[in-house]
């Protein structure tokens, strides 16, 4: 088992370092290495994931890496590498492999005569080992290493076409925001190693719950738990995820999507024993799962780009996502993350198709696309009703699993807002449809079908936008003996159940949201015009993204950058200025002493006389008695 | 195998080469690259071969020469490497490999340029191997001075003002670090409180213990003159002027080895002398740490030079060395040295590139670049390799280095450490901020003429890129032997409190 985590992980390495230094000038050869490794890595997971199923208990081997002995009451560092294997990392191995193969697939035909075609197949290959490196990391400290590794791969692939300044921007932005989160895991992780002297999660999961109160603790989980902000892209660290679509589109929905913005919640879900023993920092990511499910919601109603529309959907879908790991359900999470990654890389796909075919990304410029496009407009139907959570559809179970999850734990503000924010992502979805794949063509607007590279992967994570839902279904549980709470889960294993209430509830909502998306952008009965009118401010508040990206501008040109300005200045005004002064004064006095040297005989006898003359004087203190007392 | 005189040939080799070079006339070109060449293959193959040999189980002084010299007086020319210098013999050969390579095609006065380079070359070795405290501080000053001729001569952008204060700040340093080594030989040399015997010998010194106030006023000297080659803020002022002054090689020493001079000598001298002086002072060399690491990059941060922006970035990273000297554990300590060899690498990488550009392009401006990356992409992925090591990214040897020290800090002083910590992410702004205005962009035609680097330009960036990748890959490869270095240190002052007052 640990063999093949090992070699699953590896195998894109050797696509990266194969294309990177060997094939780069074929183009074909690049991307078929990259594709061969992501399907070893898929069929690896799929072994490891069966193996699992059969044997929860998994596996765990690490060696040593690094070691710096404790000294008198300093602790050293002990750090290893390792290999964990349990339902968790198993699973996200195969929905990693599994959207990276597939993705791979649908670049061959989006990235077609790029000229950096075997640069992005690197890149992606670079990127799945280092997300499949974290999936199955054994601790902290290895986890925080391709934690980064990842945030490089998305810097590079956000910043593709770097020739573009706003996709540069995009990437720097990316990076720095994920740094200063990722400033406060390190530091977490560092003050963890103080405390219980190993990063290793197996070690800390028996040694945690022995730990006693104190300030250290919930500090600890605190400020790691700033790291799946940043990386996740929870407020206030969301503001990179939107302009991270300056990337290519398949990126998008493999990085941005579906797996590494994901990675925060595995994260959490990893080091779960360190979260749930500290309630506050709990309560606290339910509740900023919840505002920013609601926030990035409340954007996406006004956005026009289709790629941020999907974006800002991503945010909120992952503060769901934290919200059920906050209401202390760590099952509810991982489903919905499972199925989000199918159905978002669905829809991601299917904006890319669009966008491939037409040039265009502004829903509004488009129009009538369902009947140019039949197979994408089914397609992305498909996605947009699994993530309404439309029954039976995957998101259907895995959200309805967080309302009840919020509800059961007593949380009734948030199962109320999931489902305003059930109602709004209903609503700016079928937005979007009615208007970019109903109405009448737009003229001058070419599109085409896109070819079978590209149509397959949507298919095939359509059918399972459809029935992935299912394995945490009672119906599943009852003809298998298990389901996804029973596999994947803290503390006691949960049973999959229907509330016909939250059922009902969710489906109306999601169905009201839909109805009200059909009559102001399908049948045009209300004009969206005139509602943005009737609400001005709220619409510009929302249209600026509450304005969050001015205010750090502003922080970094007004108070950094003019930070480092004055700091130049006091470097080179006062520091430079008190050396240079020692340095003057030094020649200044040397000027004037120099003045004594004056060449003249009598000077010199005359200084002579008078040093003799004191000499002589002080010598015969004793002589001369109580006269110069 | 501890009997083979590798370090004697070592030290000889730049000078023999140096030697050599002087012999032959100016014109014959290839034959002045030749000998640069051998001399420094040399060096490095038996830096190698002294590291692999090296018995890490032992640790502990190995290959020790001793050569009497002046033996009325103690001073001998002895010499020896632990796990505290032995790296940082490696790194200095490493890098003066990688600079012959970048200096391949230098045109003007190239024999002088080679034998001064071979002179400071020599002077580094002679200090990391020196155990006799006057020959230590000799090689410092042999190591310095070549430096001036370097800087005035082949340098550029103010280069008579910057080689003028870069010797005035390093010979003030030198003489205040000379007053506290006179004072330890007269301490020594008093049969009451030290040995009775005329000695420089640093282990014998080590087996005094000097009177606390000795200590304190001893430590604060070495604190403020080797603190100048480190640098310590606020005496840093010398190094972005020489360093952007100096030639590319020549930075490239400058940054790798030459700044890593002060702080050995503060860990072999000041804290392996005076462990108890080091105690009181400690807290505010880590100040004056977070200082260095936040506040220059903050400045490295509005640079409008590229070789600025590396060199603030250098003295940035030298607030993580001296926070963790500061520390005063295993960890910290561990991570200082294995920082002064990272970062050594890392700059000479960083310097190379930016050379190479220059030497092109003819400018360094940042504003007149843009979409290089379009021309040249090799030099884009050894600028952003650098750049990446830079900013601590793991899987680079620096993040393993930066780790440590944080590590280490951390349980010493939390808040100062946070502070300096921060530091990551100001690198990360500015290393990015540089790399998308030179590299990202569309292509500008005004650099269509410039060719990407190929052939011999090649050499050092894929051999200093190789060492930043492979031992952060597995930092066993050198930091097991630096922590047999840096523990009988660590362990003189494990007990000590840190702080105090008069």
């Amino acid at each position: 088992m640990v063999n093949a985590a090992i070699a699953l992980v590896l195998a894109p390495l050797a696509a990266f370092i194969l294309i990177a230094f060997m094939t780069r000038r074929t183009e074909a050869l690049s991307a078929m290495v990259g594709i061969v490794a992501a399907a070893a890595s898929l069929v690896l997971s799929i072994g490891l994931l069966v193996g699992v199923l059969a044997d929860p208990a998994g596996a765990h081997e690490s060696i040593k890496w690094l070691s710096i002995p404790a000294i008198g009451h300093f602790r050293g560092l002990e750090i290893s590498m390792g290999v964990l294997v349990d339902p968790l990392s198993a699973t996200m191995c195969v929905i990693v492999s599994l959207v990276a193969f597939l993705v791979m697939i649908y670049s061959l035909g989006y990235m077609k005569g790029d000229p950096g075609f075997s640069r992005y197949y690197a890149y992606l290959s670079l990127f799945a080992f280092s997300m499949l490196g974290l999936v199955v990391a054994d601790n902290y400290f290895q986890t925080f290493s391709f934690w980064e590794l990842v945030g490089l791969c998305s810097y590079l692939l956000i910043g593709f076409w770097f020739e573009k300044k706003s996709a540069a921007d995009a990437s720097r932005k990316a990076f720095i925001t994920n740094r200063w989160a990722d400033f406060g895991f390190m530091v977490g992780v560092l003050l963890l190693f103080q405390l219980f002297g190993s990063f290793d999660f197996t070690e800390l999961s028996t040694v945690i719950p022995l730990a006693k109160g104190g300030a250290m603790l919930p500090l600890i989980a605190a400020l790691i738990f700033i790291g799946p902000l940043g990386k996740s892209a929870q407020f206030p660290f969301h503001v990179w995820l939107p302009d991270a679509m300056e990337g290519p589109t398949p990126v998008s929905a493999l990085i941005h999507a579906a797996t590494m913005v994901a990675a925060g919640v595995y994260l959490i879900a990893r080091g779960f024993i360190l979260f749930a023993s500290v309630p506050a920092v709990m309560e606290g990511m339910a509740y900023i799962g919840g505002f920013t499910a609601l926030f990035a919601a409340s954007i996406a109603l006004v956005q026009k780009d289709i790629k941020r529309i999907l974006a800002y959907s991503t945010l909120s879908q992952l503060g769901y996502m934290f919200m059920a790991l906050g209401v202390g359900s760590m099952s509810a999470g991982m489903f919905h993350l499972t199925t989000h990654a199918f159905f978002k890389a669905l829809l991601f796909l299917g904006a890319g198709s669009v966008i491939h075919a037409t040039g265009e990304q502004d829903i509004f410029k488009m129009g009538g696309l369902g009947k140019k496009m039949r197979i994408t407009a089914w397609a992305f139907t498909i996605g947009a009703l699994a993530l309404s959570g439309i029954f039976p559809l995957a998101g259907f179970w895995s959200k309805d699993e967080i309302l009840l999850a919020s509800l059961r734990s007593g949380h009734v503000g948030l199962y109320v807002l999931g489902l305003g924010v059930a109602f709004m992502t209903a609503f700016y979805m079928f937005r979007l449809i009615f208007t970019a794949f109903g109405g009448a063509s737009t003229e001058g607007l070419r599109a085409h079908e896109s070819g079978p590279a590209m149509a397959i992967p949507l298919l095939v994570l359509a059918a399972l936008s459809v029935v992935a839902g299912l394995i945490g279904s009672p119906w599943f549980e009852r003809a298998f003996g298990f389901s996804f709470g029973s596999f994947i889960f803290f503390g006691e294993g949960e049973k999959s159940r229907l509330d016909l209430t939250t059922a009902a509830i969710s489906s109306l909502v999601a169905v009201g949201g839909i109805g009200l998306a059909w009559i102001m952008y399908g049948k045009k009965l209300i004009k969206a015009e005139r509602v943005a009118a009737a609400f001005g401010p709220a619409y510009r508040l929302l249209d600026h993204k509450f304005y969050i990206d001015e205010i750090y501008g502003w922080i970094f040109a007004r108070v950094m950058l003019a930070g480092g300005r004055a700091f130049d200045w006091i470097d080179h005004k006062v520091i430079d200025g008190l050396f240079d002064g020692l340095g003057a004064a030094t020649r200044a006095t040397g000027r004037k002493l120099r003045l004594t040297q004056s060449g003249r005989l009598q000077g010199y006898a005359l200084v002579i006389f008078g040093a003799v003359a004191i000499a002589a004087l002080a010598l015969s203190t004793d002589l001369l008695g109580g006269l110069l007392k | 195998m501890s009997g083979l005189p590798l370090l004697p040939a070592i030290l000889l080799s730049p000078f023999a080469g140096a030697l050599l070079l002087a012999l032959i006339p100016e014109g014959r070109k290839s034959a002045i690259r030749a000998i640069a060449l051998v001399s420094s293959s040399f060096a490095l193959a038996l830096s190698l071969a002294t590291m692999i040999l090296y018995d890490r189980s032992l640790a502990g002084m190995q290959f020790v020469a001793r050569i009497p010299w002046v033996g009325n007086f103690g001073i001998n020319l002895d010499l020896g490497v632990d796990g505290l210098s032995l790296p940082l013999v490696l790194l200095t050969a490493i890098i003066l490999f990688a600079g012959v390579f970048v200096t391949w095609r230098l045109e003007t006065r190239s024999k002088e340029f080679f034998i001064y380079t071979l002179l400071l070359v020599g002077g580094v070795f002679g200090v990391f191997m020196s155990m006799d405290l006057l020959v230590l501080f000799m090689f410092i000053e042999i190591a310095v001075i070549p430096k001036y001729v370097l800087i005035s001569v082949w340098g550029s952008t103010r280069k008579e003002y910057a080689a003028m204060k870069y010797t005035m700040y390093l010979l003030a340093g030198s003489a205040i670090s000379l007053v506290a080594i006179i004072a330890i030989f007269a301490y020594a040399h008093d049969p009451a409180r030290g040995l009775g015997v005329w000695t420089f010998d640093l282990a014998s010194l080590s087996t005094i213990h000097f009177d606390a106030g000795f200590q304190k006023f001893a430590f604060f000297l070495m604190l403020a003159g080797f603190g100048v080659l480190i640098p310590l803020f606020p005496l840093h002022r010398w190094t972005p002027d020489g360093h952007s002054a100096a030639p590319t090689a020549i930075s490239m020493l400058l940054a790798g080895v030459i700044m890593k001079l002060g702080g050995y000598a503060l860990i072999r001298v000041g804290v392996g002398l005076f462990p108890e002086g080091a105690a009181f002072w400690a807290p505010l060399i880590a100040v004056l740490a977070a200082v260095n690491a936040v506040y220059i990059a903050f400045v490295a941060m509005v640079q409008k030079d590229l070789k600025f922006v590396v060199a603030n970035s250098s003295i940035s990273h030298m607030g993580f060395v001296l926070i963790g000297i500061a520390s005063l554990n295993a960890a910290s300590m561990d991570g200082a040295v294995a920082q002064m060899f990272a970062h050594g690498i890392m700059a000479a990488l960083f310097f190379a590139v930016v050379g190479l550009i220059y030497d092109k392009a003819h400018t360094r401006a940042i504003a007149d670049f843009g979409g290089l990356a379009h021309q040249m992409p090799r030099v884009a992925a050894a600028f952003l390799i650098a750049g990446l090591a830079s900013l601590g990214l793991p899987g680079m040897f620096n993040f393993v280095a930066e780790f440590a020290v944080f590590s280490g800090a951390m349980q010493v002083y939390p808040v100062i450490s946070v502070i300096a910590i921060s530091s990551v992410v100001l690198t990360a702004i500015y290393v990015l901020l540089v790399f998308q205005r030179v590299f990202f962009g569309p292509r500008n035609p005004r650099w269509d003429h410039l060719s990407d680097a190929r052939g011999v330009e090649m050499v050092p960036i894929v051999l200093l890129a190789a060492v930043l990748i492979g031992l952060g890959l597995y930092p066993r490869l050198i930091m097991d032997t630096i922590t047999g270095g840096v523990l009988p240190i660590v362990q003189r002052i494990a007990s000590l409190h840190i702080g105090g007052t008069f």
